[in-house]
């Protein structure tokens, strides 16, 4: 089926409104996508200045800048920040911009849904922020915040939290529904499911998670509402529950999460790595099915997070066996991006840089999940800074560097203006080399004991510790540069062309840089 | 090649307004609950103005969208985008009740089994060694003064005591209604007005009974067999599922409610044309499903 957009204004302007009210009141796809992305990459910086806190207090042993409580406090909302309030919106932020364009829709599929799942996103970390103020002070309790720390021994300030959950809970959702009905009803003629970019088959399987996981987390802070305010027992073994049931139902979500964060970006890679390789992406089904089989996979392997918890033989066998299996679909994927490289003609702009760069490192972390996989060597490694390694790796050179790709690479397209590519390369190895030297180091000090989670240890491990603050300070720096690079871009710069790069093909690239406000308002045809 | 239209709304207020509802409502909702057992009010006055905000939002969205419909500006393809949109919020709701109905599993299979001293976690039972297992679970492992342990349950009570047991009347009347709501809408496509709204007043007022029934099976629960959320895991299982499932029919019953207005006082709906109506039946059908797997999960087994 296919769709003519239809404008219902009396002066029918078909440019956006001005002012302020553009932006509150709108229901475009591309205002909407800008909204995201900017309120990510603040989001981004808010929790990056937690991470720096915490960084500064590690830099050496011993107490130095902040007391205990409060790196509790920064450690939580570091972990939540970043990945409600930076990752999965960038990623939304990215399906608003693209989804469309890539599809030949005329706009996303529930309009005005679109704005209210955005529009919750600023009141909701408004609310988790403001818990900083609050008698108590802010969640203390890690962001997968365990019972009975979040229940029995939370401050108060544990009901906003909950509360906050909910409703970016309900953002997800919304803004997942938008997407899957968007991709499903709104292709234009021709385009078959297996003729979709990658970048849209891999947010349509996201999406899916995002509906079949969201409410499960509702459940679980709901269950802890109860507990707390009302006299239930969910996670109280003195009642009959137990807090183990926590965990299962928190990872029940958590694990599936950790996929939302990545599949966009498997996405995003593919397209970078296809076009600045001149050449079709290496296998294309197998991608989309390796992506399927990861999503349906990542329900099954829960309680990996859990194996020092104390589950019964079977369960531990289960789920290490089922971890393993998901290396199976990732290692296609990684197989199938350097062959598309392999005997391609190359060049390396930046989005290119940051795409291999992602292969690379989320590889690295790929194989620290397979060691934390292996039950028996799970027990030394649980709770130790190697699992902090591991999912920094997977999180920031992996999501985070996908998004960066993402941005230099269709900023063109966005703003029409070519970014500077000096300052982007410099901006890539500035970033590339200190986010190694800030996570690396943390594989040696986990591995040599080091737990996670406290302000102070040790003194064999303060060498590394100061290294590793050393390299946040300076990726977190580097990031000021990138900003710059992104404001730079929307006031000027060499005019882009339609096509933006040698070698990218889509339909978004089919359209002038920067697009109409409304593009495709009849549906182009897809051969 | 043909092309139809989709309706996208150059601006609207609507989700602003919304957004802002759902802060008031939570800051108030978190407020009033942080504050219970004192003398504040501050938070329930937010709560009450994000509540009415929220409604007033609703209502106004909700009329537009109607509006717009009747004025012939949405197509097919957009009733198809409604379609999908519905289908996928029911699913994130199924997902919802799956967290409690895991837990309920969860507990009853491993977590009471070994506090108990079953199996190859029994050593939990070294924790409150005087405790039994049984499902469902009448005292507590600690049974100090923390909890209101039951007298009696409400699961099934034998075959004699069928005809009095409450449970069993929610079934027939909630399963009832997910027909009586299926011959509305089997008249509604036969253009038959009328049968339609008998058959649609019927739901609703089933789904009033329903309702009822769950409040006089509470009561009794409260009143008289000393089973509530503080009663250990069993109560908590218990209201949280029924709870979760009440607060559901009342939505699904008000939604079928709004229907059934619109019908009568506005006649919207055609035989060919009435997505609002479908949705809320589906939701209906929902609700009843969950209600189903409650009475044989909860119930019964
Ligand atoms: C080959 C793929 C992967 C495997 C086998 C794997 C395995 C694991 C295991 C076993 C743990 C638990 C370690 C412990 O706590 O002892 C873990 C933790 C974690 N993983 Fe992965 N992982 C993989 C990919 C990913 C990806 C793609 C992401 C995110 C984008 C991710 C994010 C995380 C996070 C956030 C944690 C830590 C959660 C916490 O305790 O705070 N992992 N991983
Ligand atoms: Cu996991």
């Amino acid at each position: 089926m296919s769709a003519v957009i239809e404008s219902h204004d009396h002066d029918h302007h078909h440019g956006p409104a001005k002012g302020l009210t553009r932006w509150l009141f709108t229901t475009n796809h591309k205002d909407i996508g800008t909204l995201y992305l900017w309120f990510s990459f603040l989001m981004f910086l808010v929790g990056g200045a937690m991470a720096m806190v915490i960084r500064a207090e590690l830099f050496q042993p011993g107490m130095q800048i902040v007391q205990p409580e409060f790196y509790n406090q920064m450690l939580t909302l570091h972990g939540l920040i970043m990945i409600f309030g930076a990752v999965m919106p960038a990623f939304v932020g990215l399906a608003n911009w693209l989804v469309p364009m890539m599809v030949g829709a005329p706009d996303m599929a529930l309009p005005r849904m679109n704005n209210l799942s955005f529009w919750i996103l600023p009141f909701a970390f408004f609310v988790l922020l403001s818990s900083l103020f609050m008698e108590g002070g802010a969640p203390n309790f890690g962001w997968t915040f365990y019972a009975p720390l979040s229940t029995t021994y939370a401050p108060p300030s544990v009901t906003f939290f909950i509360f906050s959950v909910h409703i970016m809970g309900a953002s997800s959702i919304m803004g997942a529904i938008n997407v899957i009905v968007t991709i499903m009803n709104m292709r234009a003629p021709g385009m078959t499911l297996m003729k979709m970019p990658l970048f849209v088959w891999s947010w349509l399987i996201t999406a899916y998670l995002l509906i079949a996981v969201m409410p499960v987390l509702a459940g679980a802070v709901t269950m802890m509402l109860m507990d707390i305010h009302f006299g239930t027992s969910f996670f109280n073994a003195a009642g009959g529950g137990d807090p183990v049931l926590f965990q299962h139902v928190f990872w029940f979500f958590g694990h599936p999460e950790v996929y939302i964060m990545i599949l966009p970006a498997f996405g995003i890679t593919s397209h970078i790595i296809s076009t600045f390789s001149r050449k079709p992406l290496f296998g294309y089904s197998s991608m989309v099915w390796a992506m399927a089989s990861i999503a349906i996979l990542s329900f099954v392997v829960w309680a990996h997070h859990m194996f020092t918890v104390g589950m019964p033989l079977a369960a531990e066998l289960f789920f290490m066996w089922a971890t393993m299996l998901i290396a199976v679909p990732t290692g296609v994927k990684v197989f199938n991006w350097v062959a598309t490289m392999f005997k391609g003609s190359i060049t390396y702009e930046t989005p290119m840089l940051f795409a291999i760069a992602f292969v690379v490192l989320f590889t690295i972390g790929g194989f620290s999940g397979l060691m934390l996989a292996i039950t028996p060597a799970d027990f030394q490694y649980h709770d130790t800074y190697f699992v902090v390694a591991h999912f920094h790796y997977v999180l920031v050179p992996g999501a985070i560097f996908s998004i960066m790709a993402a941005v230099y690479y269709w900023i063109p397209k966005w703003t029409g203006n070519m970014y500077d590519e000096r300052l982007g390369r410099l901006h890539f190895w500035l970033s590339f080399v200190s986010v190694n030297v800030t996570f690396f180091p943390q594989h040696w000090i986990g591995l040599a004991g080091m737990p996670r989670r406290y302000p102070d240890y040790a003194l064999q491990f303060a060498d590394w510790n100061m290294v590793s603050t050393a390299g946040a300070f300076a990726f977190g720096l580097s990031q000021i540069l990138f900003l710059f690079i992104v404001l730079k871009t929307v006031r000027g710069g060499k005019k882009a062309t339609s096509q933006v790069w040698e070698g990218a093909e889509g339909l978004e690239w089919t359209v002038d840089s920067p697009p109409a406000y409304h593009t495709f308002t009849t549906p182009p045809k897809v051969s | 090649m043909e092309y139809q239209k989709y309706y996208v709304p150059e601006q609207s207020k609507f989700p602003i307004f919304a957004a802002t509802s759902m802060f008031l409502l939570v800051m108030g909702a978190a407020s009033t609950i942080n504050s219970l057992g004192t003398e504040s009010n501050t938070g329930k006055y937010i709560l009450w103005s994000g509540l009415a905000a929220m409604a007033t939002t609703l209502f106004f969205w909700f009329k537009k969208v109607i509006q717009e419909h009747l004025a012939g500006l949405d197509s097919a393809q957009l009733k198809k985008s409604f379609v999908f949109g519905m289908a996928w919020f029911i699913f994130s709701e199924v997902m919802f009740f799956a967290a409690f109905f895991g837990a309920l599993f969860y507990v009853r299979s491993f977590a009471v089994p070994w506090l108990g001293g079953e199996g190859e976690k029994g050593l939990a039972n070294m924790l409150w060694p005087d405790f039994e297992s049984s499902w469902p679970l009448m005292s507590t492992p600690d049974d100090g003064a923390a909890y209101t342990l039951p007298e009696k349950n409400l699961s099934f009570p034998g075959f004699s005591h069928l005809l009095t047991w409450l449970p069993l009347w929610n079934t027939i009347v909630l399963l009832s209604s997910s027909v009586t709501v299926h011959f509305a809408h089997l008249a509604l496509k036969a253009g038959n007005k009328s049968t339609f709204n008998l058959w649609l007043g019927v739901t609703v007022l089933l789904a009033l009974t329903f309702v009822g029934l769950q409040a006089a099976e509470y009561y009794e629960a409260y009143a008289h067999y000393g089973l509530t959320l503080n009663s250990g895991i069993y109560g908590s299982t218990f209201f949280m599922l029924t709870g979760f499932h009440g607060f559901h029919v009342m939505l699904g019953g008000f939604m079928l409610a709004v229907m059934l207005i619109r019908s009568i006082f506005y006649n919207h709906f055609e035989p060919e044309d009435h997505f609002g109506f479908e949705a809320a039946s589906w939701y209906w059908h929902f609700v009843d499903v969950v209600w189903v797997m409650l009475f044989l999960f909860v119930y019964i087994l």
